[in-house]
């Protein structure tokens, strides 16, 4: 991992990200995020305890449209409880989260509208281990935005294109490897049209080897205005693609800023601590 | 041997015992796999009334179930389902067996289910896919792939449990079984054997075919 401090400085949010893109064709690209800046997430007073365990305290926390925010902490932190909260994976006891002005809403109907505009990536990828490649893609597609099976299969090939892992489409996901399935993944997020993408720390199952294609894929993603929360320990990814790096301890967020000013110049001790304890190894 | 098939119908009752096995096959998947969909549904009530039915039928003996469902249903209740006595026998045989051994399937069902890592569920939630429509898609055809050597137990057993219905005398097996003691008792070595081997070769292809099934069928992760 580059040192991050030093490498790619980047100030504004939203500012082109320097990254080789090879061996990710621009073909089907996302769709334009429209009024980039608005609020899409908008957390509010959010807390959680898992039996005695407080694990979100009062997190407040805004995600504006096409805007790329990256979760960083050490483990137990939080991080994972508050990117699944986002689209109700995780219940949570008070306070509350909007999603495009719409409040979340109960287990339901509309709860799976909801999560049908948000797309999730996770850990350990979790394609269905009994569908192909292509019918990974096209369920969603198919069952819940009611496309045909033809052109959600088209559009399903375009994006695996996108990925690169279109000449395993017919494959099932245990012939893949780690960052093949977890490109899919994306691809499978991807063809939901999602207003906003969550990502569960999706390298941190992955070969060395298989984690720059998968980050390659998200740094392109964030190139083209998706909105997306990462929860990651990719400090050089935080670093380039990131708008703002929010750092998560002890179910609180501690501190939050650009990736520049975070990375140059930490404010609190934990941040410091755990700046100074994963970026000297 | 001879004499066994002039003077008793013993492909008659064999054929009865297949047919109540088929039958009671068909049905106890299909009440098996509701009551599994009501156990794993996020409906207190339902999984409520999901699990008594898991209790009352899979602890309460099969013979019981299948004298209450003859005489309970048909001579106490007057529920007929068919003029015929023996056809009625038949009919309320079927249903004994059937709810009986849906418990049995709804429990492998959900030994099936408990394969399944947890990702897969909540992963065909965040695309949008509502509980009915996961259940169809992702839950169950993977519950049913890691349930068949189970599901395979369940219908060897229930093959030799259709005996129990020789109880509300429906004529199979077990029922040629008891006519022969009583009317020829010389032959009775013979028709236990001859009966023997009629379930061993009804039940060991059960066995290959799940067996083989599992296998081909098996969720690669």
């Amino acid at each position: 991992m580059s040192d991050p401090s030093g490498a790619t400085p980047q100030d504004t949010p939203g500012a082109p990200v320097p990254e080789d893109t090879a061996g990710v064709p621009e073909a089907a690209s996302v769709p334009a995020q429209a009024a980039p800046g608005e609020p899409l997430v908008v957390m509010k007073g959010v807390n959680k305890h898992f039996g005695d365990l407080h694990v979100l305290k009062d997190i407040d926390l805004t995600v504006h449209r096409g805007e790329v925010v990256i979760v960083i902490g050490p483990s137990g932190s939080g991080k994972s409880t508050l990117c699944r909260t986002i689209n109700r994976l995780e219940t949570f006891e008070s306070g509350s989260i909007e999603i495009d002005g719409k409040p979340l809403p109960e287990e339901g109907a509309d709860l799976a509208r909801l999560r049908a505009d948000v797309g999730m990536v996770f850990q350990s990828f979790n394609l269905f281990a009994h569908k192909t490649i292509l019918q990974n893609v096209t369920l969603g597609p198919i069952k819940v935005r009611k496309q045909s099976k033809e052109a959600a299969e088209k559009r399903a090939m375009e994006l695996l294109a996108r990925v690169g892992v279109d000449h395993q489409a017919s494959k099932y996901p245990a012939q893949l490897s780690g960052g093949q399935q977890q490109r899919v993944a994306i691809a499978r997020s991807l063809a939901m049209d999602p207003k906003v993408m969550l990502f569960d720390e999706p390298t941190s199952a992955l070969d060395p080897e298989m984690i720059t294609e998968v980050l390659d894929v998200m740094t392109s993603l964030a190139k083209e205005g998706m909105t997306m929360v990462v929860v990651t320990h990719e400090m050089g990814f935080a670093n380039r693609a990131a708008d703002r790096v929010v750092f998560m301890s002890d179910g609180a967020v501690l501190e939050q800023g650009t990736p520049k000013d975070f990375f140059t110049n930490p404010q609190t001790d934990r941040a410091k601590d755990f700046l100074g304890k994963i970026l000297t190894h | 041997m001879s004499t066994l098939f002039d003077q008793f119908d013993v492909w008659g009752a064999f054929w009865m015992t297949i047919k109540l096995t088929v039958l009671a096959a068909v049905f106890s998947l299909v009440i098996g796999t509701v009551v599994a969909i009501m156990r794993l549904s996020p409906v207190p009530v339902l999984r409520f009334l999901g699990t008594s039915y898991v209790n009352v039928f899979r602890n309460t003996p099969l013979t019981l179930i299948v004298f209450f469902s003859l005489i309970g249903l048909w001579q106490t209740l007057g529920i007929e389902l068919s003029a015929q006595l023996s056809v009625n026998a038949f009919r309320f045989a079927v249903i004994g067996l059937s709810v009986y051994h849906a418990a049995f399937v709804c429990e492998a069902l959900r030994s099936g289910v408990n394969t399944i890592p947890l990702g897969q569920a909540e992963a065909a939630r965040s695309i949008g896919l509502t509980f009915g429509q996961s259940l169809r898609e992702i839950i169950l055809p993977q519950a049913f792939r890691g349930a068949i050597t189970p599901l395979g137990n369940t219908l060897i057993a229930l093959a030799k449990n259709t005996t129990v219905v020789v109880t509300i005398g429906v004529a199979e097996t077990a029922y040629l079984m008891s006519k022969v003691n009583e009317d020829a008792a010389d032959q009775l070595t013979n028709v236990f054997i001859l009966s023997a081997v009629f379930f061993v070769v009804l039940t060991i292809p059960i066995g290959l075919l799940t067996g083989r099934l599992s296998k081909k069928l098996a969720v690669k992760r």
